[in-house]
């Protein structure tokens, strides 16, 4: 009864994966407060949204799509592309950031030679800190819209095309054992 | 402080009050009481909104007293805590935000458990995130009553006691009836009121020196009695190495705590996609990089205006140097101006108090709900979400009822200091088991239990036989010495452990790791596929 439940809820889904396209380069336009997104809160009672413990024993074919989708080309390359990105990036800003604390600590000779005026190494180390901060959010950000965000979503919407005809098939086969059921 | 003060700025807060109220009122008038709306508002906050609600949630009193007090006290050294706050974001951004919204629900262990046996998981995570919620809202009830120490002259403790008891029970009435979406709605209010406030004093601050940041810079050195050592790092953590060690400590814990804060993770269930999430991390990041170099200029302006020494003399901790400062930029005690701006500055604290608590505690009220009363009370069957919002009601009540009681013990404590505690606690034991069941493969059950625990209990411990609660003057228990770590913060070896155990715990565990669960939780982590 349960999973009965659960599958027409996940084909009465409105959810959409297209609506969010990274269509137009300024990614903040849609931030005017109108929802953009009709997702329903039965998507709460699909199998594809309670999580793999609640979503394995709904659907046997759905583990395999995804170890397909993992092996594919397609996934590797965004997955390639954001490790590419993240791992150099946290270890850069990571390692700043920590030099930078243990430089004030067992340095404080250093961090307190002048620069400018009042201003010493500590300061612009620390203000530094806020601007690579900056820096790096925007590159990131910039980075995932152009070289992740449309295969992504790709991604997303051929798992959830490759989930629901894979309920159909299942379903259809139900109804061809119910209908040999009554037959007898 | 003058009766004026008091009265506008009473007047101030009771609006403020009451603008929350009606949100709440006014949000919850179509409640259907489902999971969903409770925890997340429906997932329908566009970026823009969640980002402020993001820096609502994350700027707290703690940073607008308490980092501002800590640089007019010593200078430098206060700007750890700045620069430490905003750069964790990098690590929200980076590594954790997208791949939450993708992979979770409503809390933290949904990440985790999607890979691992469900129930151990959410057990450990669920009561780790409490652990955290509940340090973390005991600093900010601490600063309540600190500010009304303040503003009714500090003498009576009476007035403080009740302060904290009634924020503590506004909050649970905000969270009880409104959810996230009214939690969502007041963090937004709060944010922008808090931005203008802090944006308004900088300005008179830049304005009072003409613009010029370098005759501020020393100013403040000469006012502080410090000198050029004002400026530089080393005066609250240059002793000893012990202090150099817990400088390194805080450091750590403000940068990987962030990532593990339960109620800053909850936040990007609130948007519709992982996309939405990252762009109101960037919006956050923005928001609250901006209020951080504020809280400088706010800081060593307090130094320059008001004087380290009178700082100190109102209090210790110095969390009274930013609303003194109002106090000194509208013209001064008993000035229009003056009595104005300090009724402002005290209204936008209490304001940012009150939303910071509200969002702690709707987050761990989910953990209680979600992770903890689903696992331990009904195993194996199935959740009905309208009796779990019904737990997670009375949970917040629970939560607010220990905060309150935890806040009156603790009031004479620094309030950034304890929210450094809140995150080292955090970074330990949220962190790593996090980050590990979104990156590694081989992350097994064992894995992620012992990581939690491993964290946790150390942290836990470490903080229990700090010099914080026992063995020195500023201690919890003055009277009594069990103190045995030197460290004020637990970050530096907490951390490290938590890491250990779950890389440990992997590694000892019979249980041969789930290949297509990890390839599902990779996918959906990454592409969105499946995600609510």
């Amino acid at each position: 009864m349960e999973k009965q439940d659960g599958r027409v809820a996940a084909e009465l889904r409105t959810d959409d994966p297209w609506y969010d396209a990274p269509a137009s380069g300024w990614g903040e336009l849609d931030g005017t407060g109108t929802p953009t997104t009709p997702v329903a809160p039965a998507a709460a009672g699909s199998p594809a949204g309670t999580g793999a413990a609640d979503g394995h024993a709904a659907r046997p074919g759905a583990a395999e799509i995804y170890l397909e989708v993992q092996r594919s080309a397609a996934f590797q390359q965004v997955r390639r592309r954001y490790r590419r990105f993240v791992g150099p990036a946290t270890l850069a800003f990571l390692l700043w950031y920590l030099a930078y604390v243990v430089t004030a600590t067992t340095a404080p000779g250093l961090m307190a030679r002048p620069v400018v005026g009042a201003v010493n190494v500590a300061m612009v180390a620390g203000l530094g800190q806020f601007l690579s901060t900056f820096l790096l959010t925007w590159a990131y950000a910039r980075h995932a819209r152009l070289h992740r965000d449309r295969d992504a979503l790709d991604l997303r919407w051929s798992v959830f095309d490759r989930t629901r005809s894979e309920e159909h098939r299942t379903r259809a086969e139900e109804h061809r054992a119910a209908a040999g059921e009554r037959r007898r | 402080m003058s009766g004026d003060h008091q009265t506008l700025a009473l007047l101030l807060f009771s609006a403020f009050v009451a603008v929350t109220l009606g949100i709440t009122t006014w949000v919850s008038r179509h409640r259907h009481g489902s999971a969903e709306e409770f925890y997340t508002g429906g997932r329908l906050f566009s970026p823009m909104e969640n980002g402020f609600a993001i820096a609502g949630d994350y700027m707290s009193a703690a940073s607008f007293l308490g980092i501002s007090g800590l640089i007019a006290l010593f200078g430098y050294d206060g700007m750890l805590y700045s620069v430490g706050f905003l750069v964790a974001w990098l690590v929200v951004l980076l590594l954790v935000a997208e791949l939450v919204r993708n992979c979770g629900r409503f809390t933290l262990a949904d990440v985790v458990a999607a890979r691992m046996r469900e129930r151990p998981v959410r057990i450990a995570a669920g009561t780790s995130s409490v652990a955290v919620s509940v340090l973390y809202l005991v600093a900010q009830m601490v600063g309540a009553g600190s500010l009304v120490a303040l503003l009714l002259g500090g003498t009576s403790e009476a007035a403080r006691a009740w302060t904290v008891i009634g924020v503590g029970a506004l909050m649970v009435v905000y969270v009880t009836l409104g959810g996230m979406r009214a939690t969502t709605w007041i963090q937004i209010v709060k944010a922008v009121l808090l931005m203008a406030g802090t944006l308004a004093l900088t300005v008179l601050v830049l304005l009072r020196f003409h613009g010029d940041f370098d005759a501020l810079l020393t100013t403040a050195a000469e006012r502080s009695g410090h000198g050029k050592e004002f400026l530089a790092p080393g005066l609250a953590y240059g002793g000893g190495w012990t202090a150099r060690f817990d400088f390194m400590s805080l450091g750590l814990a403000l940068v990987l705590g962030t990532a593990g804060l339960p109620h800053i993770l909850s936040r990007f269930y609130t948007v519709p996609t992982a996309r939405a999430a990252r762009r109101s991390v960037v919006w956050a990041i923005g928001l609250i990089g901006g209020f951080y170099l504020m809280t400088i200029v706010l800081g060593f302006g307090a130094a320059a205006l008001v004087g380290t020494d009178e700082v100190r003399a109102s209090s210790a901790a110095g969390n009274t140097a930013v609303p003194l400062l109002a106090l000194d930029l509208g013209g001064g005690a008993g000035s229009t101006g003056g009595t104005v701006l300090f009724a402002v500055v005290a209204a936008v604290a209490f304001a940012t108090i009150l939303a910071v608590v509200a969002g702690i505690t709707l987050a761990s009220s989910a953990s209680v709900a979600h992770d903890l009363y689903a696992s331990l009370k009904r195993p194996g069957r199935a959740r009905k979400p309208r009796g779990e919002v019904a737990v997670a009601r009375l949970a917040a009540a629970g939560i607010g009822a220990v905060a309150i009681a935890l806040g009156l013990l603790a009031r004479d404590l620094n309030v950034a200091f304890l929210v450094g505690l809140a995150f080292a606690v955090a970074a330990s034991a949220n962190l790593p088991v996090l980050l590990y069941s979104l990156f590694w493969r081989n992350f097994t059950t064992r894995g992620a239990v012992w990581s939690v625990y491993g964290g946790l209990v150390p942290a836990v411990l470490l903080v229990v036989f700090s010099p914080v609660v026992s063995g020195s003057p500023a201690a919890i228990f003055p009277g009594v010495d069990f103190q045995v770590f030197p460290l004020q913060n637990p970050g530096l070896v907490s951390i490290p452990l938590g890491f250990l155990a779950g890389w440990l715990g992997t590694v000892l565990s019979r249980e041969r790791p789930d290949e297509a669960r990890h390839a599902e939780s990779e996918v959906r982590s990454l592409t969105g596929a499946g995600a609510v």
